[in-house]
């Protein structure tokens, strides 16, 4: 009777030992996992966001190029200057453009459409693929961009791109912003304004542009909050990816397209 | 009964060597200076852009580096595939293996945005990608090579002869099928994503490297006024045509292969009707220069007998090989890519094929002397080698040769 009494305190007491022990371990995951979704500065990206961009191009306005100047201002693109023997032509299509406006027919319907475009940041990027270095990285919460330190400028990403997203630095670089550096030799495409999301801000400069201009076709937000705003608008209506046939699932959605 | 056959270095007078090697240094020099200028500057002051990102060097060193696995290949059907005849050539087809491979990886280096963090190719990798791995094959391949060379050269190693001679053989594959994979991966781009881009490679290789292997080889021995007989000459042209026509057979299969699926029709007519300097050297360098021409030479009777005439075939495949990776690597990146297929790009702000225009490249001077100084550099090292090194057979007379042993 006595050791049957002995055996049950026993095991209470494992018992007790071993939720008290799982209690510490599990505890800070939990506690961190719901920590993750108020990143505070300074602190690693986690996959409990996923960036992502809405264009809705009915909104888009023919001839508009705000969301272009915005851009190239934000990321110091409009600091680079023409070397001086360069040509006009050759140098514009040497000079990095993150953003482009496209206006593109439809073959059959005649429908004509303006968008802008930009790096998709794909799920499965191909730039990532490619890269030998893995400069081109894609961050936790969906950002795909360029680590500058590893980049030796072999362009392949360039190639391996479906969208033409990325840029080369063809050209010395004397003017840059601190929160967007650059060098000759590197390359580099949208980063959906990163440095913004890393100081806690929630906005990119040609979403930004875009509504100043009364013409809210860009719409930015995290893919993973179902209350953010692009994601109710990506829930609400259909969207459409480029090339959705390679299967990359962008970031970047378009509607009207 | 096949005679003793001896390796001496090469003759030349030293007068004759020196200029020879003056010359070579001069290119090779230049080239450097090109890409130093290139490198001070930046690529703005290439004919490079945002639309064409691989230009002239990429086309030299390509061709440079499948023509190097290609030049291995004569040793490789002595080692390998134990043809008597051939065992005598291995050495100069080793050394110029590693020359020409090393010659194309100095190009691509020196037109990467970055060459000075070539540290960083070496110790960061990213597995998933075919150029991480071709890093460590290229790195490979010298170290193989160079040891089946000792091998090939130093009777204490003869041991290891077979096994190396195997190695460097598969390696070569292996290698080739990366270089290949580099086009062949590229799935959203019209002229490269094809799954036969590796085996077409492997054979470019072949009929390159077998050319440059041959000019090389009735120079050099000329120039030393070394026999080289006509049994010897007869396997090298016989095997030049078979790999001409290979090539020829592989690219009606990549082209046919593409007219099947309707979505190509715009990208074929590009490159077969009317994508100008691409068209043109399509049919002229790619079809005419490097294949039929040399082939019409090479199984003609009494010309492929002469060996002003053999050069010329060797010659024409070389260049029309050379023309044969432009229109792949540059028409391939000029054609547009269908960034919205059943769509006409009416305007862009980044030359996105506007009403299917395809993108302009030029290539400037530097570009070409950056690309010849490679081949130069390969040169040079090819005759510092046969110099220093054992690499050359004294004779290659028919006697000598033998071509009835072990065929």
């Amino acid at each position: 009777m006595k050791n049957t009494q002995d055996t049950n305190q026993k095991r209470r007491q494992f018992l007790q030992k071993g939720a008290a022990v799982t209690a510490i371990a599990v505890a800070p995951g939990v506690m961190l996992h719901t920590a993750a979704k108020a990143k505070p500065v300074g602190e690693a990206v986690t996959d409990a966001v996923r960036w992502g961009m809405l264009v809705d191009a009915a909104k888009c306005a023919d001839g508009c190029d705000a969301c272009v100047q915005a851009c190239n201002e934000e990321n110091g693109l409009n600091l680079l200057q023409k070397p001086h023997d360069a040509e006009d032509e050759m140098w514009d299509q040497q000079i990095p453009k993150w953003i482009r406006n496209v206006k593109v027919k439809d073959n059959l319907t005649g429908h004509v459409t303006s968008l802008p475009m930009m790096c998709q940041h794909c799920e499965h990027p191909p730039c990532v693929d490619v890269c030998p270095t893995t400069a081109s990285f894609r961050r936790a919460d969906g950002i795909v961009m360029v680590d500058r330190h590893l980049c030796i400028g072999c362009r392949y990403c360039m190639m391996a791109c479906p969208y033409k997203a990325r840029s080369f630095v063809h050209e010395v670089v004397e003017h840059k912003l601190t929160r967007t550096p650059r060098g000759k030799g590197c390359v580099e495409s949208c980063n959906f304004c990163v440095h913004r999301l890393d100081n806690g801000q929630t906005t990119t400069a040609c979403q930004d542009a875009c509504a100043k201009d009364g013409h809210n076709a860009i719409t930015f937000g995290d893919l993973n909050n179902p209350d953010s705003e692009v994601s109710k608008a990506l829930k609400e209506q259909s969207s459409t990816q480029i090339r959705a046939d390679l299967k990359l699932n962008t970031g970047v959605r378009y509607r009207g397209v | 009964m096949m005679k003793k056959i001896y390796f001496r270095e090469w003759g030349l007078e030293s007068r004759n060597y020196w200029m020879l090697l003056a010359v070579l240094a001069a290119v090779a020099g230049i080239g450097g200076l090109a890409a130093l200028y290139m490198e001070h500057h930046g690529h703005w002051v290439t004919g490079m852009s945002n639309q064409i990102v691989w230009g002239t060097p990429h086309v030299f060193a390509i061709f440079l580096i499948v023509a190097a696995s290609g030049a291995l290949n004569v040793a490789s059907i002595g080692s390998v595939f134990n043809k008597t005849i051939y065992k005598p050539l291995a050495p100069l087809s080793a050394l110029l293996a590693i020359a020409l491979l090393l010659g194309g990886l100095l190009v691509l280096v020196l037109d990467l945005g970055r060459p000075d963090r070539l540290i960083v190719a070496m110790t960061t990798y990213n597995f998933k990608s075919i150029f991480a791995w071709n890093i460590i094959l290229y790195n490979g391949f010298f170290v193989i090579v160079g040891f089946y060379l000792w091998t090939v050269m130093d009777r204490k190693m003869k041991c290891y002869y077979k096994p190396a001679g195997v190695t460097a053989f598969i390696w070569r594959l292996v290698l080739t099928t990366g270089t290949g994979s580099i086009f062949g991966f590229l799935v959203a781009r019209q002229g490269f994503d094809a799954a036969i881009m590796a085996p077409w490679f492997i054979v470019m290789s072949f009929g390159f490297g077998l050319a440059i292997y041959m000019l090389v080889l009735m120079d050099v021995f000329k120039r030393d006024q070394r026999p080289l007989g006509d049994a010897i000459m007869k396997k090298l042209k016989g095997l030049l045509a078979v790999f001409v026509a290979a090539n020829l057979m592989f690219m009606v299969t990549f082209h046919l292969t593409n007219l099947y699926g309707t979505e190509n029709h715009a990208f074929e007519a590009f490159i077969l009707l009317n994508g100008g300097i691409y068209t043109a050297m399509f049919w002229i360098g790619q079809v005419l220069i490097g294949g039929l021409l040399p082939l019409a030479i090479l199984f003609h009777p009494t010309l492929s007998l002469s060996r002003g005439w053999l050069t010329a075939a060797a010659v024409m495949v070389v260049v029309g090989g050379w023309m044969t990776i432009y229109v792949i690597v540059i028409g391939g990146q000029a054609f547009p890519m269908a960034l919205f297929p059943s769509k006409t790009i009416l305007e862009s702000g980044f030359y996105d094929g506007v009403n299917g225009m395809a993108s302009s490249y030029t290539p400037s001077v530097p570009e070409v002397l950056l690309g010849l100084g490679g081949v130069a550099v390969a040169l040079v090292v090819t005759v510092i080698g046969i110099r220093m090194l054992k690499i050359l057979p004294l004779s290659l007379a028919d006697e000598v040769a033998d071509p009835h042993a072990g065929i």
